[in-house]
């Protein structure tokens, strides 16, 4: 059995492949197909047509649309994803620097919004109808119906313009504190690897906010989901079964119905977290997070083809990965998926 | 019976509110239960039989009401115990094993670890004394290997061996009363068998008093000292096994145990009893049995039916009995 998990490993990231090389493929098209010209953008308003066609030509943009694509394909083969137009750097090299800051971002909004949701599902699954039930409905529904942009400028009007409690929203340290030496990327956990309390509190509050911002967002499926699941397996068999036996109302409810009402949690949370990456490019805009969201924003209104291909390639590896890992700790929670991987 | 009775039901009512109305499962149920004694409770599907035993554990449906009536374990009622007293018995005195053993059991604990969370809870052991007492039991329920199978979950095990390990946590924490809601449903023949061998041994051995909720009168008859019939949430008749297929009182025990196969009568020759069970909605005549009954007399939708008794320990609820 121990063996098995590697081995699934293997089978569905060889299966992720085609995937990955359509999105390769997809990518690239859609770049090319975009409104907007790369060449008249970096030439500027006063160039010449002449000199829009000499940098069209030094960016190699003149050539065929095959021979523009076999040329990225050999880049990407080397690790190679082209350079910023914008910057002038390595995409990719941009992109690894950036990435830990989204990454950090999106799982301190799911980590908020499991601590909100979970909670918030199981008060309402085991007293269906009443005040906590549709108080929970109506948290969740709004959380989900307000644009992240929105919540964000209202979070950041409310707590730091009204009340002063959050920081300005001004990316991921306060302009005093100074970023700790880079370990994993995670200010929160390099500032504390480094036992740099100063920055680990300004990360922490900076934070704060951009991660409220997104986590409400993710409120919503994952209490419903846990709700419905809760409410499924506290009327099966087998919490009869443990009623019956006098075991504690707690341990009925934690032990034996929530971990089982957690397994199609565990799925919600694949897609939650794909959501989260989606909506991570406009809170991202909204707090001047360093991210791979701006990035990418900034380089989709300067038409730069490399970085936008960049960050879609990315998102979607993250997104094959997260999804494995999600098979993975499915596998660890279920006995029962064991056996068909 | 003598001395005072393990279980003593008494004028039990309940109902549950539905959305089209308020369903009366269960009427004026009376039945008692001697210590060590084993109490058959058979009936069509929807006569009550279930859920007077899961009101008896106190594990009804939340929209379950009881309007009147006493439960009385060892003397303690048990509809009014508070719920931590309630627990304190549950597993402990009182047990209670199900139909489909294989979701009855959660899907995602290892067996052993189920015994044990009983053990633990009941049995003011320590973690390592609880696994060796849930290995002992899984071997007392005769299950092979049962070191090995402690860690297996229910899905790797066989709908008997679920059975076996769904008794063994019933019968961990030794309770005086078990009760099995059709142990044997959806089990084949040898198994079903074997079970409620098992079941049978166990119960002597401990001295522990059973009711079998069961369909199946021949299966009551073989493994209980008394029965009660029930239908449409009455109790129409109790009494010794013996008696009650010699000289059944009720016209609808008579039907009953003439529709059960037995050697020497054909499948063609059994008779199915006319009707269906009441909309136990709205208001009920007295007899529930009355409109699919060849004996109904005026006399029968007259006034308030009360159970007697027909004989010594034989009660019957028939205003016209046989």
């Amino acid at each position: 059995m121990a063996s098995s998990v590697p081995r699934m490993v293997g089978r569905r990231l060889l299966a992720a492949l085609p995937s990955i090389v359509a999105v390769v493929v997809v990518t690239f098209l859609l770049t090319r197909a975009l409104p907007g010209d790369p060449a008249a953008f970096f030439a500027g308003p006063a160039a010449t047509p002449e000199a829009v066609e000499a940098i069209r030509h030094s960016l190699g943009l003149d050539r065929p649309l095959p021979v523009q694509f076999a040329s990225y394909v050999a880049g990407l083969a080397r690790g190679d994803f082209g350079t910023s137009l914008t910057t002038g750097q390595p995409v990719g090299a941009e992109i690894l620097q950036r990435l830990p800051a989204s990454v950090e971002l999106t799982l301190a909004g799911l980590v908020l919004a499991l601590l909100i949701a979970v909670p918030l599902g199981v008060a309402a699954a085991t007293r269906p109808g009443s005040w906590i039930d549709h108080g929970a409905r109506v948290v969740s529904t709004a959380g989900v119906s307000l644009p992240v942009f929105f919540t964000g400028l209202l979070a950041t009007y409310v707590f730091y313009y009204l009340l002063g409690w959050a920081p300005a929203p001004m990316g991921r340290l306060d302009l005093f504190a100074t970023a700790p030496p880079t370990v994993t990327g995670f200010y929160l956990i390099d500032s504390l690897l480094a036992r740099d309390l100063e920055a680990f509190r300004s990360a922490f509050a900076q934070l704060v906010l951009p991660a409220l911002t997104l986590g409400l967002f993710a409120v919503a499926p994952i209490a419903r989901m846990t709700r419905a699941s809760m409410l499924g397996v506290l009327s099966s068999d087998f919490i009869r079964t443990a009623r019956a036996s006098g075991l504690s109302s707690g341990k009925v409810l934690f032990a034996y119905a929530l971990r089982n009402a957690l397994l199609p949690v565990v799925t919600t949370m694949g897609m939650v977290f794909s959501f989260l990456l989606g909506a991570n490019v406009l809170v991202e805009k909204v707090f001047a997070w360093p991210g791979i969201g701006s990035y990418a924003i900034e380089s989709l209104i300067a038409s730069d083809y490399a970085p936008v291909q960049g960050f879609i390639l990315t998102m979607a590896i993250l997104y094959v990965l997260l999804n494995l890992l999600i098979d993975v700790l499915y596998g660890l929670i279920d006995p029962r998926v064991r056996i068909d991987a | 019976m003598t001395g005072t009775p393990l279980l003593d039901i008494d004028g039990l009512s309940l109902s549950f509110r539905t959305r089209t109305g308020t369903v009366k499962a269960l009427e004026a149920v009376t039945l008692s239960l001697a210590k060590g004694e084993t109490l058959g409770v058979v009936g069509e599907s929807g006569s009550g039989k279930s859920v007077l035993s899961f009101a008896v554990m106190g594990i009804s449906d939340p929209a379950a009401t009881v309007t009147a009536g006493r439960v009385l374990f060892e003397g303690q009622d048990l509809l009014t115990a508070s719920s931590k007293d309630l627990n304190a018995l549950r597993g402990a005195e009182m047990a209670m094993i199900f139909q489909n053993p294989r979701v009855a059991l959660n899907p995602i604990r290892p067996v052993g670890r189920q015994i044990e969370d009983v053990l633990l809870r009941h049995a003011g052991l320590t973690r390592a004394e609880a696994r060796e007492r849930a290995v002992e039991m899984l071997r007392r329920v005769r299950i092979p290997d049962p070191q090995r199978r402690a860690n297996a979950y229910p899905f790797e095990m066989s709908g008997g061996m679920c059975q076996r390990v769904m008794i063994a946590l019933a019968l961990a924490c030794s309770p005086k009363l078990l009760i099995a809601d059709e142990p044997t449903t959806g089990l084949d023949v040898t198994t079903q068998a074997a079970i409620m061998d098992l079941v049978d041994d166990l119960a002597k051995e401990t001295q522990m008093a059973t009711i079998l909720i069961t369909h199946d009168l021949g299966l009551a008859a073989q493994h209980c000292d008394r029965i009660a019939v029930m239908h449409a949430g009455h109790v129409v008749e109790v009494a010794p096994t013996a008696e009650l297929f010699a000289a059944p009182r009720h016209p609808y025990t008579a039907r009953l145990i003439a529709t059960t196969p037995r050697p020497g009568v054909t499948l063609d020759a059994l008779e199915p009893i006319p009707g269906m069970l009441p909309d136990l909605r709205g208001t009920l005549p007295p007899c529930r049995y009355a409109a699919r009954c060849g004996r109904r007399e005026p006399v029968c939708d007259g006034g308030a039916l009360a159970a007697h008794l027909a004989a010594p320990a034989h009660s019957v609820l028939c205003a016209r009995p046989l």
